[in-house]
């Protein structure tokens, strides 16, 4: 049975009539595994094909056929176990769920209910770039996909595609350790994240290829554990935590007004931001679940697991703390570069032979800044990470400034080039010769004799002729030559 | 030309291949006498085209001083495998007529080593039952009588196509499978060889499932040379049967005739049951008798789970059959009985496409996997089961096989024990621990009973030991002479 000991933080308790709740919320993450090949037959897996084009005899539970286990899938749900820091069982087996439905050909799926092939775990969780909290893994399981009911082609008739059927799933069931919706959307977070690093699950949420079903409770901070019910079908961040908020309402205000939540299973609506019943504990299915006897029980050898474990990429707590230690990034900053692998992998290219720090300011505003602003993904960036790397190494070198760095980036990301090129070709090169440079404050210190004279008495007037001296030099001049320049001539 | 019928496997397999005759001539002569015996029901599917254009195929390359083990050799072949472009119905109305695009890895290998197809074998639906009366199609008949009547009696089942048709020379051998009993009971009742090999010796690869940890494939055959050079065909490993064992197949032939000195032959003392015909003692000990004389040490022998057997069997096998049986619902092949709504043509299909036994299996199996039943039911049986792998793996400390009756009683008439299941069930309590251990067995027509129908001994080995069965098998063969025909009356 679940516990729940942690009580949220009072920012996230909701005030009812009767005082105020916390939210006790515990996650399952379907993720489909990133396998060419379904669970148990040679089909292919991918998206978007003809509907029933991908559909083996296995698929259509054709009399006689039998699954054969797909041993990539079972890497791939280790591979992710590590990634939860969690036990891996050397022993796990699969089971029938069984009921009828017509997107379900066999009359049952195949899972793992009685010995799941990773066991409970740990994870560290980031809510709002602000804390962190942990989140308990109570396991992780192989399942098999279901096809897809289509009800909205035909007012008569459902349409059935069996291309997902048979499709593996690892299924990561979370403990009720999340008590807001920010938390929430930080665990999901982090497992995509995860299983991104991992290559294990591309993480897709809107192919569906990682889903969520969310289980909510309310209780009285640090109170017993209310009843839960179960939301199916969470299919984005913003869903997810649309659907907690709508559902920890509904409950208080069911529970304040003197009734009591029904444990049951109910649908998100995107449309509506609502919960609905979808089914209640009554008509729940009686699954009758027993070992599947087509296949034989998963044992795995320590070695195999070892040799696993070894060929693990380093993952974002891990790399986060490198970079804290060796870079001397700040955490915050270390988090947002490791919140992504490619984004990981494109800060330590930008980063490579340059001030890392630079390097990290660089890619978080300017970079990261850009694409969100332009809603791009980072694996579209139209700015190479090896452009970038060019970028700041010419910042490093006074080759240019950091404005110049800006409109050189702006220059990359319209037009593409390499940046020393533009950088040379277009004479962006900071004007480190102090002799231009004293020409030039002759010049507007002659223009400019009243000017001139107050600065001894407000120094803050200095200002005035640094921007006049940047203008002159078309933002070349190297701002620290001008500075000193100006200060021996007028103070 | 007709007498060539009456050849066994292996005079056929060699006939052939001296060119004393061709394929197409003994594959003729089975035709017709298909054609003559179709009041037996036998034959659900007769598929005399593929029969003669595999025949001249193997008439061909025996010509070629080529071909396999079994080239040109007509067998019959059990519902229950797929059959590439066969109806295959598994002696269901559910299956409607489903005909497979893909073939079962038995039957290719078969086809592989030579073997003409004659045709389908009608069966217990799904292979539930034991007297073949369950089957949608009408009950097999035996070719088998009472000595003095023509009451119609059943040939035992499920595999009851199988045996008959072999019985009444209706093909030279067939397939059957064995998920309690469904090949040796009817090779008993029928004077005939049935070989259940070794759990995973054969694949399960497109043969259309009962229940997955007990179903095994093996021949029924006239001799126990034919059952071992059939088993050499049907057996080996496939990466597409997860439960198939990978181990290379021994020389079964050359095992049939290997020497008993010395070797230990254990007697349960638990298959010694109240009520049982002392007729069936008398034949026990005779076979008991026969083996001391082929050399063989008798030791006496304890299982004593052996009666929690047979509860244990009706409790794990309905419970993978309700589970197997669901894809059965009129959405993508076979019959469709079209309801209001969803639930309604799934209750309409199933309870119309299923005949009555499958229906209380599917029940029984359901119940016993629901919630709140499952530990008492499902999993203690389980338990048994390990509990009976236990008893045998005890008994191997002290001797190399043992024999056993293979049946409780001859074969019955139908009608007569078909409206009480418990009874009918009765029917495998020497046969289900051999399928809850997964060890082999085979039955061996050792005698008539008074009533002039066949009486069968069984040997049951260790795991992949099935040579040892062929061994004891042909010792029993050799003494018991037993070469008794049905009387032809169809």
């Amino acid at each position: 049975m679940f516990t729940a000991t942690r009580i949220a933080d009072k920012k996230d308790w909701i005030s009812g009539a009767t005082g105020d709740w916390e939210i006790i919320i515990g996650l399952e993450i379907h993720a489909q595994v990133a396998s060419k090949a379904k669970l148990f037959s040679g089909s292919s897996t991918e998206f978007g094909s003809e509907p029933n084009s991908q559909v083996s005899l296995v698929d259509a539970a054709m009399p006689g056929m039998l699954p054969v286990l797909n041993e990539f899938c079972v890497e791939q749900a280790i591979r992710t176990g590590f990634g939860l820091n969690a036990e891996i069982n050397l022993f796990s087996r699969f089971d029938r769920k069984n009921y009828f439905y017509p997107d379900l050909p066999q009359g049952y799926q195949i899972s793992q209910l009685y010995h799941p092939i990773v066991g409970e775990g740990e994870i560290e969780v980031d809510v709002d770039g602000a804390d962190t909290i942990k989140v308990g893994i109570e396991r992780l399981h192989l399942e098999q996909d279901a096809g897809k009911s289509i009800h909205d082609l035909d007012p008569n008739s459902t349409y059935v595609d069996l291309n997902r059927c048979g499709v593996a799933l690892m299924e990561i069931v979370s403990k009720p350790d999340m008590r807001s919706s920010a938390e929430a959307a930080g665990y999901v977070k982090k497992i995509r994240s995860l299983v991104r690093y991992l290559e294990t699950c591309d993480g897709d949420m809107e192919k569906g290829n990682l889903r969520a079903d969310v289980n909510i409770s309310v209780r009285k901070p640090g109170g017993e554990l209310g009843t839960r019910c179960e939301i199916k079908n969470v299919n984005s961040m913003r869903f997810i935590a649309q659907a907690i908020e709508y559902e920890a309402r509904r409950q208080i205000d069911i529970i304040e007004s003197g009734g009591k939540i029904d444990q049951e299973t109910r649908l998100f609506n995107a449309d509506t931001g609502k919960t609905r019943t979808m089914r209640s504990k009554e008509d729940a299915h009686d699954y009758r679940y027993f070992p599947c006897p087509d296949l034989l029980p998963v044992k795995l050898s320590q070695e195999y697991v070892n040799s696993i474990k070894a060929a693990l990429p380093e993952l974002p707590d891990a790399k986060r703390a490198r970079f804290v230690a060796e870079y001397g990034l700040s955490a915050y900053d270390a988090g947002v570069l490791v919140s992504d692998r490619e984004k990981s992998a494109y800060y330590e290219a930008v980063a490579k032979g340059n001030d890392k720090k630079l390097a990290a300011n660089w890619v978080i505003n300017e970079v990261f800044g850009k694409l969100n602003k332009e809603n791009i993904e980072i694996e579209n960036s139209p700015v190479s990470a090896k452009a970038n790397n060019s970028i700041v190494k010419m910042i490093t070198d006074k080759t240019i400034s950091g404005k110049i760095a800006k409109q050189v980036f702006e220059i990359c990301w319209n037009e593409g080039g390499d940046p020393v090129k533009i950088v040379d070709e277009r004479g962006l090169k900071q004007v480190t010769d102090t002799g231009a440079i004293e020409a030039m404050i002759d010049e507007i210190i002659a223009a400019n004799p009243e000017q001139a004279a107050k600065v001894k008495d407000k120094p803050k007037t200095l200002g005035w002729f640094v921007g006049q001296v940047m203008q002159k030099s078309g933002g070349k001049a190297n701002p620290q030559a001008v500075n000193q320049l100006l200060r021996s001539k007028l103070l | 030309m007709s007498d060539l019928t009456k050849l066994s496997l292996s005079e056929a397999v060699s006939g052939l291949r001296n060119k004393e005759f061709s394929s197409r001539e003994i594959t003729q002569a089975h035709l017709e006498a298909m054609e003559q015996a179709r009041g037996l029901n036998a034959y659900l599917t007769e598929t005399p085209d593929k029969a003669y254009e595999m025949a001249d195929a193997s008439d061909a390359k025996i010509a070629k001083g080529e071909g396999g083990i079994l080239e040109g050799a007509p067998i019959g072949i059990k519902d229950l495998f797929c059959v590439d472009g066969v109806k295959t119905c598994a002696g269901s109305k559910i299956l409607g007529e489903f005909t497979p695009p893909y073939e079962s890895t038995v039957t290719a290998k078969l086809w592989k080593d030579g073997a003409v197809m004659l045709g389908k074998l009608n069966m217990d639906e799904f292979a539930m039952g034991s007297s073949n009366e369950n089957s949608a199609y009408g009950n097999v008949i035996s070719p088998w009588q009472r000595a003095g009547s023509n009451a119609a009696i059943v040939p035992g089942g499920s595999s009851g196509g199988s045996a008959a048709a072999v019985a009444a020379d209706l093909c030279l051998a067939a397939t059957g499978t064995d998920t309690g009993g469904s090949i040796r009971q009817p090779a008993a009742f029928t004077g005939l060889v049935g070989m259940k090999p070794t759990y995973g010796r054969c694949s399960r690869y497109g043969i259309v499932a009962f229940a997955s940890s007990l179903d095994q494939a093996g021949p029924i055959t006239k001799t126990v040379e034919d059952a071992a050079l059939m088993l050499g065909s049907m057996s080996g490993f496939d990466e597409k049967d997860s439960t198939s064992l990978s181990r290379d197949v021994p020389d079964f032939v050359s095992a049939c005739t290997k020497s008993l000195k010395g070797m230990r032959i254990g007697i349960p003392k638990e298959y010694r049951m109240d009520g049982m015909p002392e007729e069936i003692e008398k034949l026990w000990q005779q076979g008991t008798q026969w083996l001391r004389d082929a050399g063989c040490e008798i030791v006496d022998v304890s299982l004593p789970h052996t009666k929690y057997a047979l509860p244990a069997y009706y409790i794990v096998a309905p419970a993978e059959a309700s589970s197997n049986l669901a894809r059965y619902d009129g959405m993508r092949y076979g019959a469709r009985i079209d309801g209001d709504d969803l639930n309604s043509t799934y209750e309409r299909t199933r309870a119309q496409g299923f005949g009555e036994e499958v229906r209380r299996r599917i029940m029984i199996g359901t119940y016993v996997l629901s919630a709140g039943f499952y530990d008492a039911y499902y999993i203690r049986a389980q338990k048994v089961r390990a509990k009976i792998a236990e008893d045998f793996k005890k008994a191997w400390e002290k001797c190399d096989a043992l024999l056993t009756p293979t049946t409780p009683s001859a074969a019955f008439g139908i009608g007569e024990v078909s409206d009480d299941p418990v009874q009918m069930y009765l029917n495998d309590v020497f046969t289900v621990t051999a399928n809850l251990a997964g060890l082999p067995g085979i039955s061996v027509p050792a005698a008539l009973d008074s009533q002039g129908l066949p009486l069968g001994l069984q040997v049951i080995g260790k795991a992949l030991d099935e040579e040892t069965c062929f061994a004891v098998g042909g010792a029993l063969e050799r003494a018991a002479r037993f070469n008794a025909k049905a009387t032809r009356w169809w």
